[in-house]
């Protein structure tokens, strides 16, 4: 469960966001420049907000009143962006081993597995494709052994047809791990099929939140919800 | 005239010179390319100033500085270490004359390191010790590699610092400029000539290295 009560300044951007996110998996939706990313950086510790607190699983991450911000490398979140940054100077093995913790429950054989990324260990992250990819940054993020997983629009990048292939992987990954997933997208057909809660934003406020059917109805979309 | 000494003892003392400018000279850079911090315009300068000054004001600093009456030499002098005209005299106007090369090169080599990858390293947990090691050192080797190599090429044409410092003691300070210089000036022109052929195909051959180096980092980033 992840609880978070925040305001963070951005220049002249503030996000007031109030929140308890219980889901499996919770979709944040809006606009660009609503607010998303900026909450998953913020459970992530990549930037602090001027007050309130994080928690994830009763765990508290930041409190502007107890003093709290855990640095991000004690966090415990998986984080994928959308420019999946893999690194260039290690092979895909060293990529995805790079976060693993000693004595972990989740095996390399079972993240492999299940995104299907056993062949590509021994290549060169330059010799992948952009689903490949994608699928080495979630397998990197899960062998982490994330307490929440981060995803910011991972499918942002890659065509129709691409997404239309990862988009199983997202399912198992939320099916066979327990683990809770936030998940940023703008896109209504990717939140309607991944969520089981929907967070909408907009202007870095959360206009309405509830299950996909109804804070997704349809079509006929308000226009705070489109793609910006 | 021994070449070889010469030439060995300014390699040697060049190539330490070399090993004591990476350590600080890796934490100036990262510093320098990361933080932002109340004097650091200071700092930058402060280590920038080697470049502009003239080397032999510089090499009078560390003469005041490290002579046995001076502030460092008197503390040194007391555990026995002296360090004006010998080889570590030597190797300190070289550290201080390369220092500047290589900050400035491995700072530029840093900036190019997308601080995304350390962004994403950190929510890895890895410990910003183990980012550092694991992701920005080996994403910026090219630039330290070359500016390693600027540094130890300065270091091997350093006169003016060194012969403050040092002096030109046959067999104890004296490197390859320095030698060129005495020798010109006592009219053995033939040695001077033999050195001077030494130094340029050193020169070139580190010049070389470090623009193979630069272009190579240039490409990776």
């Amino acid at each position: 469960m992840i609880e978070i009560d925040i305001r963070l300044e951005q220049g002249s951007f503030v996000l007031d966001v109030r929140e308890r996110l219980e889901a499996r998996v919770t979709v944040l939706f809006g606009p660009s420049g609503a607010g998303k990313t900026t909450i998953l950086d913020a459970i992530a510790g990549l930037r602090t907000p001027v007050r309130g607190a994080i928690a994830v699983n009763g765990r508290t991450l930041f409190s502007s009143t107890g003093g709290i911000n855990l640095p991000s490398h004690t966090r415990h979140v998986g984080y994928v962006s959308q420019d999946i940054a893999l690194f260039p100077h290690l092979d895909v093995r060293r990529n995805v081993t790079y976060g693993q913790r000693p004595g972990q429950k989740l095996s390399l054989e079972s993240v492999a597995s299940i995104l299907e990324v056993g062949a590509l260990l021994d290549r060169g992250v330059s010799m992948l494709s952009g689903g490949e990819r994608q699928r080495v940054a979630l397998a990197r993020a899960l062998m982490s052994a994330p307490d929440v997983l981060l995803l910011d629009e991972p499918l942002a990048a890659v065509d129709l047809e691409l997404r239309r292939r990862i988009l199983p992987y997202l399912e198992r990954v939320r099916d066979e791990l327990a683990v809770p997933i936030l998940y940023v997208t703008h896109d209504r057909d990717e939140a309607r099929r991944f969520a089981d809660r929907v967070v909408v934003l907009d202007r870095g406020n959360v206009i309405r939140a509830g299950v996909p059917a109804e804070v997704l109805p349809g079509t006929d979309a308000p226009a705070a919800a489109r793609k910006g | 005239m021994d070449v070889w000494q010469i030439t060995s003892f300014t390699l040697l003392t060049a190539l330490a010179a070399t090993a004591l400018m990476v350590p600080p000279g890796l934490a100036l850079a990262w510093l320098l390319a990361r933080r932002r911090f109340r004097g650091r315009v200071l700092v930058e300068t402060f280590v920038s100033l080697p470049l502009v000054m003239p080397p032999v004001a510089t090499g009078l600093i560390l003469l005041l500085l490290f002579s046995p009456r001076g502030p460092v030499g008197g503390v040194l002098a007391r555990v026995g270490i002296d360090v004006v005209f010998t080889w570590r005299a030597v190797v300190l106007a070289m550290t201080v004359m390369g220092l500047p090369l290589f900050v400035r090169t491995v700072r530029a080599g840093f900036e190019q390191v997308d601080t995304r990858y350390e962004a994403i390293a950190g929510t890895l947990g890895a410990s910003p010790i183990r980012v550092f090691f694991s992701i920005t050192l080996p994403l910026a080797f090219p630039a330290l590699a070359a500016g390693a190599v600027l540094g130890f090429a300065r270091a091997i044409g350093e006169f003016g610092a060194t012969i403050m410092v040092a002096g030109s003691i046959p067999g104890v300070t004296r490197t390859l400029p320095v030698a060129i210089y005495t020798f010109t000036e006592i009219g053995r022109d033939r040695d001077a000539a033999m050195l001077l052929a030494v130094s340029a195909g050193i020169a070139f051959a580190a010049l070389w290295l470090s623009n193979y180096l630069t272009s190579r980092a240039g490409l990776r980033t």
